[in-house]
């Protein structure tokens, strides 16, 4: 009989960011390795409103959040968007991980006038996998990488210095090649000081079965807790606000014990770490924060 | 009655600006000087700027980089996430662990963590990154009012005081309460200025805090001229001598890095 070995859990620290399933599981693409399956059609997690958003930011004062995060799907297809994102500048600063297809010019004018009012910045992440529509496109769909770099000029002609966030799908022996044709590209498209940021791909969703998903052996033991930095794993000092409550961190989003509470106080209690994503998350650390965070901290 | 302490971080071996800053911080009346960590880094000559501190009685808190050097650990800690910043970051690391002495060494790790003062009433933490992480970056762009009052809350301050990010700044909070930011005199501002930068915190009766803080010219052109003949690499050269920051960019939140030139 085979035992089953009990998963370390996990304590929050404190809530440092607080994350927006704000799209919902809704996208205008489907790309191949989505680790959410989120597509044109899929409407499991529905849109978050800026009533249910500004709730959630109100909650977040006591608990001294630090910075919010917003996801989806493609966070511009919900049509309160810009909204939330310059109420949420009245807050704290606000990051938008988007696919950079949908921008309407009168919203990124909107939302520069509310950055340049704010003290706080407004983080635009725009996921593009390939340097080239011909390694691009294969992975995030036909004319994906002309709209997108579409949106990255008009970001950059608004004055924003977008993040571009690549999930790295070449072997480790390509990449300073990648990284050098990324930032080549980047500048001929008027984008002067690009800011870029690779990412591990997260074996779920769609990746799922594109790479053949975690192998049973890929997961966290109590033995690989012992001495390992813990603010490393989002969930030590992370939260997801969904329609339906607020979960464990954005990766684990379809997870069937990922849902923590009603409330951003509920959800402050430890996570077991039984997941695959939860090893890569061990592995690679900080995948889904900021470069500016910084997240391999010591302790005072 | 009206005290005025002197603060500054990251020295990063920049002696020169050190000598400097003392003398100003004394013509203008501060009775004492602290340094809130990371001695070395970037600079020529790290042993340099022990007896410049050890000669005008100037405590230090245990940054990052002083915790390293003191336990003769791989790397800085810095906190960079990105593979360019960290490999400029090892270069001045693997430096300034070879120039340093061990008798210098162990000073270093020995620093406290923290240092407390009480202040004309007020409660003053003194810090390197944040009062809960040594190497927390906490950038004016990126931390929330809320999670600072949190901070001054849990660690039971009023007036809290940082450096490790390199770039003043300062939040007012309830109740009287502050954080700052007090900058670095180790590499300026990349605001295009040669100067570096510490503060004045000025205490008075009616348990108000005002602070200044302070451009400060120094030698930097032999600073350069330092750095040349250690070859240390034209990048942190050009950053002395122009103003900008040239590496260690990526960390920079989308305000801080628009305001710089790369």
């Amino acid at each position: 009989m085979i035992q089953q070995v009990k998963p370390p859990e996990i304590a929050i620290s404190h809530l440092d960011h607080l994350w927006f399933q704000v799209a919902g599981t809704l996208c205008n693409l489907s790309c191949h390795h989505c680790f959410i399956s989120c597509h044109p059609k899929n409407h499991n997690f529905g849109f978050l409103t800026l009533e249910q958003v500004e709730q959630r930011l109100l909650e977040s004062v006591a608990l001294g959040v630090k910075e919010y995060y917003f996801t989806g799907g493609e966070p511009f297809l919900n049509p309160d968007m810009v909204s939330i994102l310059k109420r949420t500048l009245d807050f704290g600063p606000a990051t938008v991980l988007t696919n950079g297809t949908v921008f309407k010019e009168p919203w990124l004018e909107s939302l520069r006038e509310a950055e340049q009012q704010s003290v706080y910045s407004l983080e635009f992440r725009v996921s593009i996998d390939g340097f080239t529509a011909e390694t691009n496109d294969p992975i995030r769909g036909e004319g994906t990488f002309d709209r997108a770099m579409r949106g990255v000029s008009k970001l950059v002609k608004h004055g924003f210095m977008p993040i571009i966030t690549a999930a790295r799908t070449w072997p480790d022996s390509e990449e300073q090649t990648v990284i050098s044709n990324f930032l080549a590209m980047l500048r001929s498209h008027g984008y002067e000081r690009p800011r870029l940021k690779i990412l591990p791909t997260l074996k779920l969703g769609e990746e799922e079965n594109r790479s053949c998903g975690y192998r049973d052996s890929e997961r966290i033991t109590s033995e690989m807790m012992e001495e390992f930095d813990t603010s490393q794993l989002i969930c030590e000092h992370s939260r997801l606000v969904t329609d339906r409550g607020i979960q464990v961190c954005p990766i684990l989003l379809e997870a069937e014990d990922a849902k923590l509470g009603e409330t951003l106080q509920d959800s402050i209690r430890p996570y077991p770490l039984s997941h695959g994503a939860c090893f890569t998350c061990y592995q690679y650390g900080s995948i889904c924060s900021n470069p500016s965070s910084g997240f391999s901290a010591i302790e005072s | 009655m009206k005290t005025t302490l002197a603060l500054f971080g990251g020295i990063y071996n920049n002696y020169l600006a050190l000598e400097a800053a003392i003398v100003d911080e004394k013509k203008r009346g501060a009775s004492d000087i602290y340094c809130l960590g990371d001695l070395g880094a970037f600079g020529p000559h790290p042993d340099r700027v022990f007896p410049l501190l050890q000669e005008n009685n100037i405590q230090c808190v245990q940054g990052n980089y002083d915790d390293s050097i003191g336990n003769e650990l791989e790397n800085c800690q810095c906190g960079y996430t990105d593979p360019r910043d960290n490999y400029f970051a090892q270069i001045s690391y693997d430096y300034t662990l070879a120039n340093t002495s061990v008798p210098n060494r162990h000073y270093l790790k020995n620093l406290p963590k923290e240092i407390r003062l009480e202040i004309q009433g007020k409660r003053v933490l003194l810090c390197h990154g944040s009062p809960r992480k040594t190497n927390e970056f906490l950038w004016e762009s990126t931390t929330s009012t809320h999670f600072l009052e949190r901070l001054a809350s849990d660690f039971e301050a009023d007036v809290l005081v940082g450096t490790h990010s390199g770039i003043h700044w300062q939040r007012s909070l309830s109740g009287g309460r502050a954080f700052i930011n007090v900058g670095v005199l180790g590499r300026p501002e990349n605001d295009g200025r040669t100067d570096v930068w510490y503060t004045l915190l000025h205490f008075n009766d009616a348990q108000e805090v005002e602070v200044e803080f302070v451009p400060l010219r120094y030698d930097h052109q032999r600073m350069a001229a330092e750095m040349t003949e250690q070859q240390l690499p034209q990048e942190f050269i050009d950053t002395i001598t122009t103003g900008w920051w040239s590496t260690c960019l990526e960390i920079l939140p989308a305000k801080e890095r628009a305001r710089g030139k790369f």
